[in-house]
């Protein structure tokens, strides 16, 4: 248990190194950035008086050493700053998209990872079989498309025949109408079925043929061989050997994935006008909105550490063998 | 009662390894997929490389109205300024090629230099290497990358280089691995014994131990450079002044060809990057497979597993 406690601790040291790199680099890459918070102000008026007494209060006129001490006391109390566009904090115009964000990349995971591991093991179990050969091929072109363009065809081809909406997160009419709770629910679920569909699909392509390779491997360990000697059926070997081994793998890549995914989510809330973190990022792209897309990029950079520490202590629980 | 050596006559003859093209063509045989990769990035890079000669008609010339539907004359139709469809594809592999070849062997030649580095050298060099790594694995990419194309501002080069610069570590972590394996083997050592340096021991002896690995890494790579340029095209950060298969997507996107129902202008560069991504990874994958001799047995189908009576004590001598 000794060894347990020191891995821990030792992946929580890493969790917190990570951050702070995280938000050094956050400020070396916007310290490059042209102009300043106050050259994007949007007041033709400003003179340039006005000017400097804001970059005084602002601290743009101290050293670099100096900046980065402020940066770092104000990106610790959560302020990053005030959006270019909105002019409001930054923190708040974030927290509403990500609460759009979660729930839609929520179902298109577990979409793709209860698809992703039916078909890998089926593959892995059926070897060489036309059954494998078919999920091979499908992982592969699934893991082949682009992301923004297999949404895209989604609502060319699929939108339509299913009556789905396309476009952005709930039926502005429908508000009007006082419609319940379960109206509300359903109508918020309609909209989220394509982008989810989206993620999911690109995702299962990657996860099946890594399940399937994972499986693969584990097949071909010695304990199956003794699984198979004692006589248990091919369910038990696969349900109780091999997919319990090779599921340390499968959990890893899904963590890791987690960038993959967030980078998928604003491609398609940009098809799909969604209006969840990812849409932000890209108007903010559009707009020069520096503040907003700093702290967007330092928002999502945290969520991926703290969900990677919480994959390592995931592993701790599957496989306490990692502490060596 | 002699103990006079041999006579060199006696010696086996040395069995010779398959040659190269042996090698390769057994590999085709077992791998169809790496066929049939190889034979549509074949057909791509032809594409690429005469594409101005095998378009119909100019990058920038309006042919007909706008997304005007595919006839004989333009067996795509025309996009959103009345260009033909067909030969904005051909133009675009191209420069979507070059993104990924380019990005790709960046990736390679930065990652490759510092995992054979951390891999040999090992101690603080390996650690601290590492540790670098393992931050760009937990940062989301994309998201940097979009980071970094707004501020440095949008053109070819400068997305080739992100491309490099944020997936040298994936290709670092692997190569470092195997040169650690490539390190402990007995002919390094006895090649640090004869008091060969750490140049030659590296480019003789631990790099064509590595290259297969390598290759199969940077293959992989292109696709995923090509997919990363559709996706940066997309998000309006690509180059304004070339046409590339992820431009005519956003192109086509951003105005509005779905509401036109001018299905023709998103279809086409879709398949294109799929098929040229698909090919990349058929080939990568079937690499990687046959380096990995642990995918070859299987406790649970039949075809690989027989039970065989042991052999006698006198036949395992």
């Amino acid at each position: 248990m000794r060894a347990g406690w020191s891995y821990v601790g030792r992946r929580a040291l890493f969790a917190l190194i990570t951050i702070f790199v995280a938000i050094s680099l956050n400020f070396v890459l916007f310290r490059l950035a042209p102009g300043d918070r106050t050259s994007a102000l949007r007041c033709q008026g400003c003179t340039e008086e006005f000017k400097q007494n804001l970059r005084k209060e602002y601290g743009l006129d101290k050293s670099i050493p100096a900046q980065y001490v402020i940066y770092l006391k104000q990106t610790a109390t959560g302020d990053f700053g005030r959006s270019f566009v909105t002019e409001q904090p930054v923190i708040d115009e974030l927290w509403e998209p990500i609460k759009n964000t979660v729930p839609m990349i929520l179902l298109g995971t577990v979409l793709a990872i209860t698809l992703g591991v039916a078909t890998g093991v089926l593959a892995a179990w059926r070897r060489g079989t036309l059954s494998d050969k078919g999920v091979v091929w499908g992982g592969l072109l699934f893991y082949s498309l682009p992301t923004q363009w297999l949404a895209l065809m989604l609502i060319l081809y699929l939108a339509g025949p299913l009556g789905l909406p396309t476009s952005d997160i709930a039926d502005p009419y429908l508000a009007y109408n006082n419609p319940g709770a379960w109206n509300e629910f359903v109508d918020r679920l309609k909209h989220m079925i394509l982008p989810a569909a989206t993620i999911g699909l690109v995702l299962f392509g990657e996860y099946t043929l890594i399940v399937r390779s994972s499986m693969l491997e584990a097949l071909g360990e010695d304990y199956i061989l003794t699984a198979r000697a004692k006589g248990l059926s091919n369910w038990e070997i696969v349900r109780k050997h091999a997919l319990r081994n090779s599921m340390l793998p499968i959990v890893t890549l899904i963590f890791l994935s987690l960038g993959f995914i967030l980078g998928g989510a604003i491609l398609i809330e940009t098809v799909f006008n969604y209006p969840g973190i990812g849409l932000q990022i890209y108007e903010s792209v559009g707009n020069r909105d520096y503040p907003m897309l700093q702290g967007a990029f330092l928002l999502l950079t945290l969520i991926v550490i703290i969900m990677n520490f919480i994959a390592d202590l995931l592993y701790f629980k599957l496989d306490p063998r990692v502490t060596e | 009662m002699s103990f006079v050596d041999p006579p060199q006559t006696a010696l086996p003859d040395v069995v010779r390894p398959p040659s190269r093209l042996r090698a390769t063509l057994s590999f085709l045989r077992h791998h169809p997929q790496a066929v049939v990769g190889a034979i549509i990035l074949l057909a791509f890079v032809f594409i690429a490389l005469f594409g101005p000669y095998l378009a119909p008609y100019g990058e920038r010339q309006q042919v007909g109205p706008i997304f005007g539907t595919p006839s004989s004359a333009h067996p795509l139709g025309l996009d959103d300024g009345g260009i033909d469809m067909l030969s904005l594809l051909i133009y675009g592999a191209r420069v979507t090629l070059i993104v990924g070849f380019a990005g790709a062997v960046v990736a390679m030649i930065v990652g490759g230099a510092i995992g054979i580095i951390a891999g040999y050298f090992g101690g603080k060099t390996d650690n601290a290497l590492m540790r670098i790594t393992d931050y760009f694995l937990v940062i989301p990419d994309l998201v940097l990358m979009i980071v970094i194309a707004s501020i440095w501002g949008r053109s070819l080069r400068n997305i080739i280089i992100i491309i490099g610069l944020i997936y040298w570590t994936f290709m670092a972590r692997l190569i470092r691995a195997q040169v650690k394996v490539v390190r402990e083997r007995a002919y390094v050592k006895r090649a640090q014994a004869l008091g060969a340096s750490h140049t030659r021991i590296i480019f003789k002896h631990v790099i064509p131990q590595i290259m297969p690995l390598l290759l199969a890494q940077t293959v992989l790579m292109v696709a995923l450079a090509i997919f990363l340029e559709t996706a940066i095209s997309f998000l309006g950060l690509g180059d304004p002044s070339v046409t590339s298969w992820g431009k005519m997507i956003e192109n086509a996107f951003s105005r509005s060809a779905i509401s036109y129902g001018a299905w023709w202008a998103i279809v086409p560069p879709g398949i294109a990057v799929a098929l040229v991504i698909m090919a990349f990874n058929m080939l990568g994958t079937a690499v990687e497979d046959s380096l990995n001799p642990r995918l070859k047995v299987s406790h649970l189908s039949r075809r690989h597993f027989r039970l065989r009576p042991l052999p006698d004590k006198e036949d395992r001598s």
